[in-house]
C-alpha cells in the first residue's frame, strides 16, 4: 500500500509542477497552451545542466529558467502583440518540442547524475512539489500580489481602472508559470527516466492543463487532481501487474470525464446562485488591452 | 515610446500586407538558422515554399495540398463561425475523431454488402457522431454555465481513448492477423472516398470544403446568423436587445463545427487514412484553430491558411529528403511561421502611435 | 474509366513530370520512412543505423535519403510517393502501418523496389522482411529465469499485438524451463514509447516483488527504475549500454544492417525478387547484446548455449510440448510452431497467469 503511493507521488510530481505553474498563469487570466512545449523545453535543459554539472539542483534551476523564457515568447506574443491565447499557445508547444527536437542530438544516450535522495525515500523534488502547494495557495489567498493577480483574473478592465498593473501581472504569472513547467519537464528526465529523449513528455502538458480545471482553480485541488490523474495510471499499471483484467482505454478516460463531471458541479453551483467559488477566472482567455 | 490605437475596420491593404510581411520575415529568421546549421538558407527556403508548387515533382505535390488542406479547411470554417460569436469550440479533433468511428461504424456494420446508400450513410453518421460530440459541450454550457473550452478540450482525450478501443477491440479486423486497426475503407469500393479526377488530389472532402467555404462567406456576410453571430462577438449584451438567443447560438456553434469536423474526419478515414487506428486523430483539429486565426476567421483567409499550412508540411518533407533537414529544424520553422503571423496580425488590428 | 485505370494515368503523369530529376543518374538511390524521429534511441535508430551501413558498405555506389517521423496513413503514403518521385529505387517502409500505403504506392510505380518492416502484404515490387524477436526472447528468457531470487519476472509489453506475445510466450517457457517456480507479471503501457510511463509500469512491477524486468517498449525508463529498485532487466532494440553492467545485463538488439545490405546489393546487381522473410538470430537480424559479469559465468554459458542452438536451427522456441493459457493443447511432443500460427499468435501459454486484454 505503502508502495503504491511512493509511486504515486513519483509520478505525479511532473504534473503537479506544470499544474500549478498553470493555475498560477490562468488565475491571472491567461490560458496558455504551451504547457507541453514549455515542459519539454525544462527537460532538455535541465538535463543538459545536470549533467554537465552533476548537479540535479543545477539542473532544475536551469529548467525553471528555460520554461520560464519560453513563456516569456508567449507573454511577449499575448500581451504586447495581443495575439489570440489558444493559438499561440499551441505554437509553443510545436515550436518547443521542435526547438529540443534539434538541440537534443548531444545528449541522446548520455546518463543523468543520481537524483537528490531525501527523507522518507522520496528525493527532494517531490518535497518541493508538495511544499509549493501551500505556498502557492497562500500567496493567492493571503498575500496583496495575490490578490491584485486574481483580480486581474476576473475582471481584467475593472483591475485596471483601480490602477493594477494587468500586464505585468500576467507577464509574471506567465514567467512563473513556464518556470513551474521546466521543472516538470526536468523532474521526468533528470528523476523519471534518467535520460534525454526527444518527446519525452508525451502529453503530459496536456494532461496538466486538465489538471487545472479538475482543480476548480484552487492549489489544493491540483494536489488532489495530480494525484487522481497520476493515481489511475499507477493503478492500472498495479492492477496488471498484479493480474488482474483491467479495461486500460475506460479507465485512462475516467480522469477526463470526472473533470468534466466536476467542472459541471461547480458550474452549476455558481450559475444557480449557491456559491460563487471554484469557478473559471473571469477573463480566462481574453486578451486585455488598455485604452488608456 | 509607442501605444497601440485600435482600428475601427482592417484596412484591405493591411490585411493582405500583414501575412506576406510575416511570410518574409520568417524566410529571413529561418534562413538564418539554416545557415547557422549548415545548410543552404536559400536551397531550403526554396524547397520549401517553392518546390511543393512549382519544382520538379510539383505534379503530384501541387495535388497533396489539397489533400492535406482539405481537412483543415473544413473544420476551421465551422470553427471560425463559433471563434466570431466568441464561442471557443478547441475540441475540434474529439469531433474529428468520432465522426471518424461513426462514419467507419456505418461501413464495417454494412461490409461488405455492395450498396449505393453505404456512402451517403456513412457521411450522414460522421456528421451526426461529429454534431453530437460537438453538442455535449454545448449543452452542458447551456445548462449549467460549464466552459465549453474546457469540456471540448477534455472530450477530445476521451475520443482519443475511444480511438484506441476500436482499434484494439469492436473494430479490429477480423482478417488482420491480430494487429489492431480496422479494415482499410480504401478497398471496400462502397465506402471508399477516391479521388474524383486523376491526379487532381479532389476527394469528396475537398468538395466538403469548397461548399463549407462558401457557405461561411454566405451565413457572415449575406445572412441574419451572420449578423447575430458577429455582434453575439462584439457586444454579448447589445447581442440580446437585438434578439439573439445566445443559448440558441452556442448550440448552433457548436454543434455546425462539431459537425464540419465530424465530416472531415469521415472522409480522411474512408480516404487517404483508410482505416481507424490507435492513433488515428493526427492533429487536424488542432492545427484548424491556428488556421482559422491565420485566416482571421474569414473564408477567404481560412482557404489561403489552410494552404499555407499544407504548404509548409509537404514543402517540410521535401526538404528533409532533398537537403537533409532533420524534422527537427522544420517543425522549429513552422513554429516560427506560425508566431510570426500571429504576431503581425497586430498591424492589421491596431494602429501603432508615438505616445505624445 | 475505372479506378485502376485512372490511378494509371495518374501515375504517368506524376513519372513524366518527374523525369528531369533523376534522368541522369546512375547511382542507386535508396530511400527510407521512419515512424519515429532517428533520435529515439530505439526502433527507427536502429533502422536508420542500418541504413548508414548500406552507406558506408556502398559508398558512392548508393545515394540515401530518409524522412522521418512520418505519421501512419495519408502522410506515409505521400512521403513514400515523393520518395520515389525523386528518383529512388528501393525504398523501405520501417513500421508496419504503412503496409497499406505502401502497397498502394507500389501499384504506382511499378519499376520501384519496396521493402515493408512487420507487414504481411507483398507485390511483385513489394517484399516484406521482419525479424524473429521471440528467438532472443528465448535467450532473455533463460537468464531471468536463472537471475530472479523472488521466483517473480516482469514484462512490459506495448500493444498486446502477435510480436509482442510470442516474445511474452517465449520468454516465459524459457524462464520456466531453467526455473519451474517462476512467475511471469505482465502490464501493458499501450505505448512504443512515453518514457515516464514506461518508469511507472516497470515501478508497478518492481512493487509486485518482480526483480528482473523484460521490456518490449523502446525507452530506457524501465532500466532506470530498475536501478533504483536493485532489479535488472534488458536492452530493448539498442544496446541500452548507459546501464552496463548492471541493471542492463544483456539485451536485445534489432540489427536490420545484413539484410538491407544484402537487399541493396541485390538491387545493385539486378538479382533484386520480392518475397517474405523471417529472419533470426542465426541470420543476424536479432542480435544478443554483450551479457555482462552481473550475470555468473555458468548462467551465461547456457544462454549461449541456447542461443547458439537456435542460431543453428537445431532448436526452435517454439518446440512442444506445450499448451495454449486454457490448458487446451497447442504443439505435441517435438512439434514445432509454424510461422503462420505465429505471425497471429493471440494467446498466452499454459502457466502464464495474466490476463489476456480484450
Amino acid at each position: 500500500m505503502i508502495s503504491v503511493f511512493i509511486l504515486l507521488l513519483g509520478a505525479a510530481t511532473p504534473i503537479l509542477f506544470a499544474a500549478l505553474g498553470e493555475l498560477v498563469a490562468e488565475r491571472a487570466g491567461v490560458l496558455n497552451l504551451g504547457v507541453e512545449g514549455m515542459m519539454v523545453g525544462g527537460a532538455l535543459a535541465g538535463f543538459a545542466a545536470a549533467h554537465a554539472t552533476g548537479s540535479p539542483a543545477l539542473g532544475f534551476a536551469v529548467a525553471a529558467l528555460a520554461g520560464a523564457a519560453l513563456s516569456m515568447l508567449f507573454a511577449m506574443m499575448t500581451q504586447y502583440l495581443l495575439s489570440n491565447q489558444v493559438a499561440t499557445g499551441l505554437a509553443l508547444t510545436l515550436f518547443g518540442l521542435g526547438l529540443t527536437a534539434m538541440f537534443g542530438k548531444p545528449y541522446e544516450g548520455v546518463k543523468a547524475p543520481a537524483m537528490m535522495a531525501g527523507p522518507l525515500g522520496l528525493n527532494w523534488m517531490i518535497w518541493l512539489g508538495l511544499a509549493m502547494v501551500p505556498v502557492v495557495w497562500w500567496f493567492l489567498v493571503r498575500t496583496r500580489p495575490g490578490l491584485i493577480l486574481r483580480a486581474v483574473g476576473e475582471n481584467h478592465d475593472a483591475a485596471h481602472g483601480l490602477g493594477y498593473p494587468v500586464r505585468a501581472m500576467r507577464i509574471a504569472a506567465l514567467a512563473f508559470g513556464g518556470a513551474m513547467a521546466g521543472m516538470g519537464g526536468a523532474y521526468i528526465s533528470i528523476a523519471t527516466v534518467l535520460q534525454w529523449t526527444e518527446g519525452m513528455t508525451a502529453g503530459a502538458g496536456w494532461i496538466a492543463l486538465a489538471i487545472v480545471v479538475f482543480a476548480q482553480w484552487n492549489p489544493w485541488g491540483v494536489l488532489a487532481g495530480a494525484w487522481l490523474f497520476g493515481g489511475v495510471t499507477v493503478l492500472q499499471l498495479r492492477l496488471q501487474a498484479a493480474g488482474v483484467a483491467v479495461p486500460v482505454q475506460f479507465l485512462a478516460m475516467a480522469p477526463y470525464l470526472a473533470t468534466i463531471l466536476v467542472l459541471v458541479l461547480i458550474s452549476a453551483r455558481q450559475k444557480f446562485g449557491r456559491s460563487g467559488g471554484g469557478a473559471a477566472p473571469g477573463s480566462l482567455g481574453r486578451p486585455f488591452h488598455a485604452l488608456r | 515610446m509607442f501605444r497601440l490605437e485600435p482600428r475601427a475596420s482592417a484596412p484591405l491593404g493591411w490585411q493582405i500586407a500583414t501575412p506576406i510581411l510575416a511570410v518574409l520575415a520568417t524566410m529571413f529568421v529561418g534562413g538564418l538558422l539554416f545557415a547557422a546549421m549548415g545548410f543552404d538558407p536559400v536551397a531550403a527556403i526554396r524547397t520549401i515554399f517553392w518546390d511543393p508548387l512549382f519544382g520538379p515533382a510539383a505534379g503530384y505535390s501541387r495535388p497533396q495540398l489539397l489533400v492535406k488542406a482539405g481537412p483543415l479547411i473544413l473544420i476551421a470554417c465551422g470553427l471560425a463561425l463559433g471563434f466570431r460569436a466568441g464561442i471557443w469550440n478547441i475540441g475540434a479533433e474529439g469531433q474529428y475523431i468520432i465522426g471518424a468511428i461513426c462514419g467507419a461504424a456505418v461501413a464495417l456494420a454494412a461490409y461488405p454488402a455492395e450498396a449505393f446508400w453505404i456512402f451517403p450513410a456513412m457521411i450522414l453518421a460522421g456528421a451526426l457522431g461529429g454534431w453530437a460530440w460537438g453538442m455535449i459541450p454545448a449543452l452542458l454550457r447551456n445548462w449549467f454555465g460549464a466552459s465549453e473550452i474546457l469540456v471540448s478540450l477534455m472530450l477530445v482525450y476521451v475520443a482519443q481513448k475511444i480511438a484506441a478501443w476500436m482499434a484494439f477491440g469492436p473494430m479490429k479486423n477480423p482478417e488482420g492477423f491480430n494487429f489492431p486497426g480496422s479494415r482499410n475503407l480504401q478497398q471496400y469500393p462502397a465506402a471508399a472516398n477516391p479521388e474524383l479526377i486523376a491526379n487532381s488530389g479532389l476527394h469528396w472532402g475537398g468538395i466538403a470544403a469548397i461548399v463549407a467555404l462558401a457557405a461561411t462567406w454566405f451565413i457572415m456576410s449575406r445572412h441574419v446568423l451572420g449578423f447575430q453571430v458577429r455582434t453575439a462577438g462584439a457586444a454579448p449584451r447589445a447581442a440580446r436587445f437585438a434578439g439573439v438567443r445566445p443559448e440558441r447560438l452556442v448550440a448552433l456553434c457548436l454543434g455546425v463545427s462539431g459537425a464540419l469536423a465530424g465530416l472531415a474526419g469521415l472522409f480522411e478515414v474512408a480516404g487517404p487514412a483508410g482505416q481507424i487506428t490507435e492513433s488515428f486523430g493526427s492533429g487536424y483539429g488542432f492545427t484548424a484553430i491556428i488556421v482559422a486565426f491565420l485566416g482571421r476567421l474569414h473564408p477567404l483567409g481560412i482557404l489561403l491558411a489552410g494552404l499555407l499550412m499544407a504548404l509548409t508540411y509537404i514543402g517540410g518533407e521535401l526538404a528533409q529528403m532533398m537537403l537533409n533537414l532533420p524534422a527537427a529544424t522544420v517543425q522549429v520553422f513552422q513554429g516560427m511561421l506560425l508566431f510570426f503571423l500571429l504576431g503581425f496580425d497586430l498591424l492589421t488590428r491596431y494602429r501603432i502611435r508615438r505616445r505624445t | 474509366m475505372n479506378r485502376r485505370t485512372l490511378l494509371g494515368s495518374a501515375a504517368a503523369l506524376v513519372a513524366a513530370s518527374a523525369l528531369p530529376s533523376f534522368a541522369a543518374e546512375d547511382k542507386l538511390k535508396v530511400g527510407f520512412i521512419y515512424v519515429g524521429p532517428v533520435g529515439d534511441g530505439g526502433w527507427s535508430f536502429q533502422h536508420d543505423l542500418a541504413r548508414k551501413a548500406v552507406v558506408e558498405k556502398y559508398g558512392d555506389k548508393v545515394e540515401t535519403t530518409f524522412i522521418e517521423s512520418v505519421p501512419e496513413g495519408a502522410d506515409a503514403e505521400r512521403a513514400l510517393t515523393q520518395l520515389a518521385l525523386a528518383g529512388n529505387k528501393l525504398i523501405f517502409a520501417t513500421s508496419f502501418g504503412f503496409m497499406d500505403a505502401t502497397i498502394n504506392v507500389a501499384k504506382k510505380f511499378p519499376d520501384v523496389k519496396f521493402e515493408h518492416a512487420t507487414g504481411y502484404k507483398t507485390a511483385e515490387n513489394v517484399s516484406t522482411y521482419d525479424a524473429r524477436f521471440y528467438e532472443g526472447r528465448a535467450v532473455m528468457g533463460t537468464i531471468a529465469g536463472r537471475m530472479t531470487k523472488s521466483n517473480k519476472i516482469g514484462y512490459i509489453g506495448s500493444f498486446p499485438i502477435p510480436e509482442v506475445i510470442q516474445g511474452i510466450n517465449s520468454s516465459f517457457i524459457h524462464a520456466r524451463k531453467v526455473n519451474p517456480n517462476v512467475e511471469m507479471k505482465v502490464v501493458w503501457a499501450y505505448t512504443w514509447f512515453d518514457p515516464a510511463k514506461e518508469a511507472d509500469a516497470a515501478a508497478a512491477l518492481i512493487a509486485e516483488g518482480v526483480d528482473v524486468i523484460l521490456q518490449h517498449t523502446d525507452s530506457t525508463a524501465p532500466l532506470a527504475k530498475a536501478q533504483e529498485a536493485g532489479a535488472i532487466g534488458f536492452g530493448q532494440a539498442s544496446d541500452m549500454a548507459a546501464f552496463k553492467p548492471t541493471p542492463r545485463v544483456s539485451a536485445i538488439i534489432d540489427n536490420w544492417a545484413p539484410y538491407y545490405i544484402k537487399r541493396v546489393g541485390e538491387a545493385l546487381d539486378g538479382s533484386w525478387k520480392s518475397h517474405s522473410v523471417w529472419l533470426g538470430i542465426g541470420d543476424g537480424e536479432v542480435e544478443i547484446g554483450e551479457i555482462t559479469d552481473a550475470v555468473p559465468a555458468e548462467v551465461k554459458a547456457e544462454a549461449e548455449a541456447l542461443k547458439a542452438k537456435i542460431a543453428s536451427g537445431e532448436y526452435h522456441p517454439f518446440t512442444g510440448p506445450l499448451k495454449k493459457q486454457d490448458g487446451s493443447d497447442w504443439l505435441a511432443e517435438g512439434q514445432k510452431a509454424e510461422d503462420k500460427d505465429l505471425s497471429s499468435m493471440n494467446f498466452y501459454v499454459e502457466g502464464i497467469a495474466a490476463p489476456m486484454p480484450k
